[in-house]
């Protein structure tokens, strides 16, 4: 699966006033020019603070938005905006909160049947086979078919939600932050399963996160976004040993770490991040940067490989010149 | 350790019920636990183990139907389980602040974030308006707001969360007092401004000599904040001590189990442990160790007889019966490894 030039623009304010007075209305570029690649059988991470844009790319992929502009190519074939079926099926998703994306009238039978009978996966007598199977699959157990969704836990729900997304046997899952709206100790199960799935059917996954710990846990590649740009990818080990884009070194910054201890007392990054309505001119980044000079006013920077070349790549003038700062939390050891 | 002066909040078995339709909800039940005179304390447990419920009760702030049905709320020496409702509005802002979750919800939406800020040395600390209103904006520049002047003319809905939280701070700042509750106050945040919001309180505490205590359910955001924690399972404190040597040596399986389900950014593991099972129903809580059906060290004994939080050495405590089983997990298998 890949996506070039993806760009997705929202019209927020558009009033009769302002069409009387031959105003352009106000436009959010929430995703503004993206190229992604995930690669068959991989975890591509895509972490950023909220209003980054990872969901709306997210959305665009799967097809539930229409992108301004930009492509979804699947096996290097432009997929047209009007998708059919058996296109749809290739990308499911999980969305973030399991409490409001279960339809909460239907039972978990009726929530999957309808599914697997819509995009007729299975001959409709092996239709309950197959729920059993899924439910299986995710670690409920046939007996929870007849349950509605009030009846789960939030994990148990986010389990409901996988199996309705790996009906359709897709070959891509986008998952929108699968975990964040879960307890810790249900997070690691939530986790675990997904890591499980990946292993047995070979799924490619895009996942979308916050948590910077948990896109290193379940990620091979990670892609960090800013204001509707990518502006660094690398392998997640590389990532987080090496990060080139100040903005990632601030991001892992600023994750507070399980070591008991004083952490320092500047804080990792200054600001909000600015409004995507009037983007920074030049680098996006720059009036939160430590780093910023002239050019990074003036010029905006595009992604770039090392001296090295190959898979990590940083939108940042000086990534390859200056030497990283220091970027894991500092932590003083107390008592 | 030397004999610490008279702790500023001091909670003994404090119990609170919620009567609904089904049965009473044992929302706290014999929660205990002390803050010390300029001290951060970490209160941590997952969603419905009562932790925000304590401090509503410590507040004086409990949703109806829910009362304190038992213990006490030991204030500077005075029980505010059974002080009047004038006596805790007295100590409200001045004694104790709250900081809440949401800053949307928690603000006003129709009122000028300065006026908000102003309210409280207006109404409790006897300033006149213009006063109020030049204390606002020292309060919103000490938090960390750009442009306070400017700033204090907006509305909540015209400023970023973190500005709100920010704002949220100021009015709990606004009459000086003792003690700072805080429920929840990054977990509506991005971890960038997660960091900012949290060493802005750090920073203050240090500056005003505030004590502090954190309802959270994020490990992590203890081990950076806090110097003491007490965990609570199903409406009990099930472990209490220094951050350090619980989080080094957690001697409640409860909070191994927490602590092992945790990813963390640099050392990373190849599973994250999780707890099977669900929280007990705690209208109908089961007899013994409350924890007891889930935790993997679990023996007949556990089954029996509440488990009160017993003393180990330090000044830890620990409510489970077989505290050298995690002890010894953990020996094997070190929960923080490099640090």
């Amino acid at each position: 699966m890949a996506v070039r030039g993806l760009e997705m623009h929202f019209v927020v304010a558009d009033t009769l006033a302002r069409k009387l007075r031959r105003q352009p209305p106000d436009v959010v570029q929430a995703v503004a020019g993206v190229d992604l690649e995930v690669a068959r059988g991989e975890v591509l991470g895509l972490v950023g603070e909220s209003g980054c844009g990872k969901s709306t790319l997210g959305r665009c992929i799967v097809g539930l938005y229409r992108p301004t502009a930009g492509e979804v190519l699947w096996e290097g074939q432009p997929l047209r905006a009007d998708r059919d079926r058996a296109q749809r099926r290739r990308m499911q998703m999980v969305f973030q909160d399991p409490y409001s994306s279960l339809n909460p009238r239907m039972t978990v039978r009726q929530t999957l049947s309808e599914v697997l009978r819509v995009h007729r996966m299975v001959p409709r007598e092996r239709v309950d086979e197959r729920c059993r199977e899924l439910m299986d699959l995710v670690g409920l157990g046939a007996r929870s078919l007849d349950a509605h969704p009030r009846q789960f836990s939030g994990g148990q729900r986010q389990r409901v939600s996988v199996a309705r997304a790996l009906a359709l046997e897709p070959e891509l899952l986008v998952a929108d932050e699968p975990v964040s709206a879960l307890d810790v100790s249900v997070q690691a199960t939530v986790l675990n399963l997904l890591d499980d799935l990946r292993t047995q059917l070979g799924l490619t996954m895009l996942f979308i996160a916050h948590n910077m710990a948990v896109v290193r846990h379940v990620c091979d590649r990670v892609s960090v976004m800013y204001l509707g740009r990518i502006v660094e990818t690398a392998p997640t080990a590389e990532l987080f040993a090496n990060p080139r884009h100040p903005y990632t070194q601030g991001l892992l910054k600023a994750v507070p770490r399980l070591v008991p201890g004083r952490a320092s007392q500047a804080p990792a990054m200054v600001g909000d991040p600015p409004s995507p309505i009037d983007p920074p001119k030049g680098c996006r980044f720059h009036p939160r940067c430590p780093l910023a000079q002239q050019v990074c006013r003036e010029d905006d920077p595009a992604l770039a490989a090392g001296p090295s070349g190959g898979a990590h790549v940083a939108a940042c003038h000086f990534a390859w010149t200056a030497p990283p700062s220091p970027h894991q939390p500092e932590v003083v050891e107390t008592g | 350790m030397s004999e610490p002066a008279a702790p500023l909040l001091e909670v003994r078995d404090l119990q609170v019920r919620i009567p609904l339709s089904r049965g009473t909800v044992r929302a706290v039940d014999g929660a205990s636990f002390t803050v010390g005179v300029g001290g951060a304390m970490g209160l941590v447990g997952e969603s419905g183990c009562g932790k925000s419920m304590t401090l509503r009760a410590v507040m004086g702030l409990l949703p109806r139907p829910a009362e304190i049905t038992g213990g006490q709320v030991l204030f500077a020496g005075e029980d505010l389980a059974t002080a009047r409702a004038s006596r805790i509005r007295e100590l409200r802002g001045r004694g104790i602040a709250m900081i809440f979750q949401e800053p949307m919800t928690a603000l006003n939406p129709v009122m000028k974030v300065g006026a908000q800020i102003a309210e409280g040395p207006y109404a409790h600390l006897g300033y006149g308006r213009r006063k109020a209103r030049e204390r606002a904006i020292e309060l919103m520049q000490l938090v960390g707001i750009p442009d306070p002047v400017r700033r204090s003319q907006s509305y909540p809905h015209e400023l970023s969360g973190g500005m709100r939280q920010r704002v949220m701070i100021a009015i709990a700042l606004s009459c000086e007092p003792q003690l700072i509750l805080c429920d929840e106050p990054t977990t509506a945040l991005d971890v960038t401004i997660q960091d900012q919001i949290l060493k802005l309180l750090l920073r203050l505490r240090e500056e005003l000599g505030m004590s502090i205590v954190f309802v959270t359910h994020d490990l992590a955001v203890i081990a950076q904040t806090c110097q003491t924690l007490a965990v609570m399972y199903a409406g009990e404190v099930v472990e209490a001590g220094t951050v350090h040597e619980v989080f080094h040596q957690p001697r409640h399986p409860y909070t191994l189990g927490l602590l092992r389900s945790v990813p963390d950014p640099v050392d990373v593991r190849d599973v994250l442990d999780s707890i099977p099972g669900s929280p007990p129903d705690l209208v109908a809580p089961p007899p013994g160790c409350r924890f007891a059906p889930r935790c993997p060290f679990a023996e007949d004994d556990c089954l029996e007889g509440r488990k009160p939080l017993l003393p180990l050495e330090g000044d830890r405590a620990s409510a489970c019966i077989h505290p050298d089983r995690a002890a010894e997990s953990v020996r094997e298998q070190p929960v923080i490894t490099g640090v």
